[in-house]
């Protein structure tokens, strides 16, 4: 089957490897017979609901990020509609912001976001940097944990009754306090968690893969096949390691 | 000297000779972090005695090679203070002033985010000013934090400071605006240039108003020939440019030279453009200092290369070639020398200590890409040696091609069996892993330590 991958501003969104995440995507999904195609979607280029079963946004630096800003928010409406037709999303770090209602700068300046997820973003003083490591149950009664690395100045506050991706185990997360890090609306994800996120989290990759190919198909979530992913998890272990020795303190 | 400078200096002196004798790291930093701490004010006081005075050199990328390269330059002329194994804090700069008596000139690499303070504290005749990537943003911030602090040291410069450019890099050519003592110096050969920017490429969008710069070329990462189609920023002329290159695979390049006293052509023996670009660097701070065309040219011949960033090493009947590799653009030039000749055997170590860079994300943003389909086998080792191998595999090698071989001796040793005779194993470092080798190395008697150094 083919999963059509929308890919926001890779031109200015792609610090902490985001291609990482779409190389992993595509190897995953072509080694269980399916062919991922990618679009970029750059400034000006619409997001038309239905037409992609994968949105993906990165992250960027300050710069990068305001000049895409305004665009995004534009977008919205669009991005809110893919999502509410079954999209399946991933947003990160300087992504996952900007799908908020919006940031609040230190003068208290709130620049606009798509509002897909129910949080705004404060400046903080502060960095909040290290690995992290997450417990997450996106179907009920399964668990994994994720492991990432987070570098982020803003403190993403998600509304009374907002769905995190997961709960801090190790590490800072949304915004130091609450124990909550990310973002969950239907099949769209957000997360500060970069490192790239899926190389080392496999399980992650193949329920967004799940999700878009349920987009795709009209159906549900296929079950994918099982890779070995030995390596993966030797790399998920060192990291998990890393944000148990290291990892942000709360 | 003052009493109480004479026995500062003294005891920091001392301290550094134990800390050598008891084979701890060479003492690069000890004594300077003793003298910095009981007194930061003797920087001051030590670089002002300097009669020649003081020359810095910063940059992401090229620090270490291009402070040497003219320390190679101006070491015919000079006695230099040269902090030459890379401890580029202000502690770093301490020590070499302290362990050089009878210096006359300063030379120093300043760590990007020190470039404020050290410039404050040694006032410097000539300050060198390459490039800004991206690099280890867990521990440097953004680009733009780093290009703000710039910002601000190059308004506290004194007025006759010349300020030395890369015309090439857009964010670092915008700092010598409106200054008068300038000199700015480039690569001009577009039969170098990549036919794309980068993945990586960083400051793609204009300093003035944020439109993508058309490249007429585009030679490392976003150095290159831009223009603003927008609002006309644009490269500005060349005072110092390396012309007619020619690149030799892993031995080495030829160029012409072209400056304000005249050209001379240049033979280099460390591979890729991005030295070519360190070696006009270094070149351009020479002239500044008042070098000759022939002193350059002499300097740059002689030079082989600096501490841990591009050494041969024969083992047996073997070459081991290490090639440092610590952010996007510099891996990305590390792999681009070894397009012409890829070797059969490569050994990539990737740590994630502070001095790595604890994030290792960094590694996609590297474009191992279009390597892995023809090398032959890759031994991923380091800390972070299974993130390694399941990035390579992503980007297309095979994985029986693959070996995950954590320990860096059993790599080395791994590497070293699985080339043949007479041929080069080439081993791509991060900063921590260069300096645990050099250091199963230097058991072996294969290298000396690095503070004893190569000759200036």
């Amino acid at each position: 089957m083919i999963v059509r991958v929308g890919h926001l501003y890779p031109d200015y969104l792609n610090i902490y490897a985001d291609r990482g995440n779409i190389a992993v995507l595509t190897r995953r999904a072509a080694l269980r017979g399916h062919e991922l195609v990618v679009d970029a979607l750059g400034i000006g280029d619409p997001v038309q609901p239905g037409e992609h079963d994968l949105l993906y946004v990165g992250g960027g630096q300050d710069r990068e990020q305001t000049l895409v800003a305004p665009d995004l928010a534009e977008k919205g409406l669009q991005i809110r509609e893919a999502v509410a037709s079954g999209a399946a999303l991933l947003a990160v770090c300087g992504g996952y912001q900007l799908l908020g209602r919006g940031y609040r700068g230190r003068d208290g300046a709130l620049m606009p976001g798509a509002a897909l997820f129910a949080h705004e973003t404060v400046a903080g003083t502060t960095r909040m940097i290290g690995d992290v490591l997450l417990e997450c149950e996106l179907e009920p009664g399964v668990r994994h944990s994720l492991a990432g690395f987070e570098n982020h100045a803003g403190r993403t506050l998600l509304d009374p009754g907002a769905e995190p991706l997961g709960r801090v185990v190790h590490g800072f997360g949304n915004d130091g306090e609450s124990g909550f890090e990310g973002c969950r609306v239907g099949r769209a994800v957000g997360t500060y968690l970069h490192g790239p996120l899926l190389p080392r989290n496999p399980w992650l990759a193949d329920w967004l893969l799940g999700q878009a190919l349920a987009h795709a198909s009209g159906g549900d979530p296929p079950t994918l096949e099982a890779l070995p992913d030995e390596l993966e998890a030797e790399a998920f272990r060192v990291s998990a390691e890393r944000a148990r020795a290291r990892g942000g303190r709360r | 000297m003052s009493v109480r400078l004479g026995l500062e200096t003294m005891a920091a002196r001392a301290v550094g000779t134990v800390s050598r004798a008891a084979g701890r790291g060479g003492g690069t930093t000890l004594p300077g972090k003793l003298l910095w701490k009981v007194d930061p004010g003797a920087v001051d006081a030590l670089a002002a005695r300097l009669s020649s005075g003081v020359a810095l050199v910063s940059a992401t990328n090229g620090k270490t090679t291009t402070t040497a390269m003219a320390a190679r330059i101006l070491g015919a002329e000079h006695r230099l203070a040269w902090n030459r194994a890379g401890a580029n804090l202000l502690s770093g700069v301490a020590s070499a002033l302290v362990s050089s008596r009878a210096a006359d000139l300063g030379l120093f690499e300043v760590d990007e985010g020190a470039l404020p303070e050290a410039i404050a504290r040694t006032r410097p005749r000539a300050v060198s000013l390459a490039n800004l990537f991206r690099d280890q943003l867990d521990r440097y911030g953004e680009l733009e934090l780093v290009a703000e602090r710039w910002r601000t040291a190059v308004r506290g410069l004194p007025d006759e400071t010349t300020l030395v450019v890369n015309a090439d890099d857009p964010l670092v050519a915008d700092l010598a605006e409106g200054r008068e003592r300038v000199l700015r110096f480039g690569v001009d050969d577009p039969r170098h240039a990549r036919p794309a920017l980068q993945h990586a490429a960083d400051s793609k969008y204009c300093v003035r108003c944020g439109t993508p710069y058309t490249y007429a070329a585009a030679y490392v990462g976003h150095l290159g020939d831009y223009r603003c189609t927008a609002c006309g920023h644009a490269r500005p002329p060349l005072d110092v440019a390396a012309r007619e290159i020619d690149l030799n695979g892993l031995t080495g390049s030829r160029f012409r030279l072209e400056g304000p006293l005249g050209d001379v052509d240049v033979a280099l023996s460390l591979p890729g453009l991005y030295n070519v670009y360190n070696a006009v660097a270094a070149a351009s701070l020479a002239f500044a200092l008042g070098a000759s065309p022939a002193a350059v040219r002499d300097g740059l011949a002689a030079f082989s290369a600096a501490f841990g960033r591009f050494e041969r090493i024969p083992s047996g009947s073997k070459t081991i070639v290490v090639l440092l590799i610590k952010n996007p653009a510099a891996a990305n030039e590390a792999l681009r020398t070894l397009e012409t000749g890829i070797p059969p055997v490569l050994v990539v170590a990737l740590n994630d200590a502070i001095a790595d860079g604890q994030d290792v994300s960094w590694i996609w943003d590297v474009d191992f890409e279009p390597l892995l389909p023809h090398v032959g086998r890759v031994v991923a080792t380091g800390d972070r040696a299974a993130e390694l191998g399941v990035r390579l595999v992503y980007g297309g090698l095979p994985e029986d091609r693959l070996e995950v071989v954590p320990p860096l001796e059993a790599a080395l040793d791994r590497g070293l069996e699985l080339v043949e005779a007479g041929t080069d194993l080439v081993i791509l470092p991060t900063y921590t892993a260069m300096l645990a080798l050099r250091g199963i190395l230097t058991k072996r008697g294969m290298v000396r330590p690095y503070w004893d150094g190569a000759a200036p």
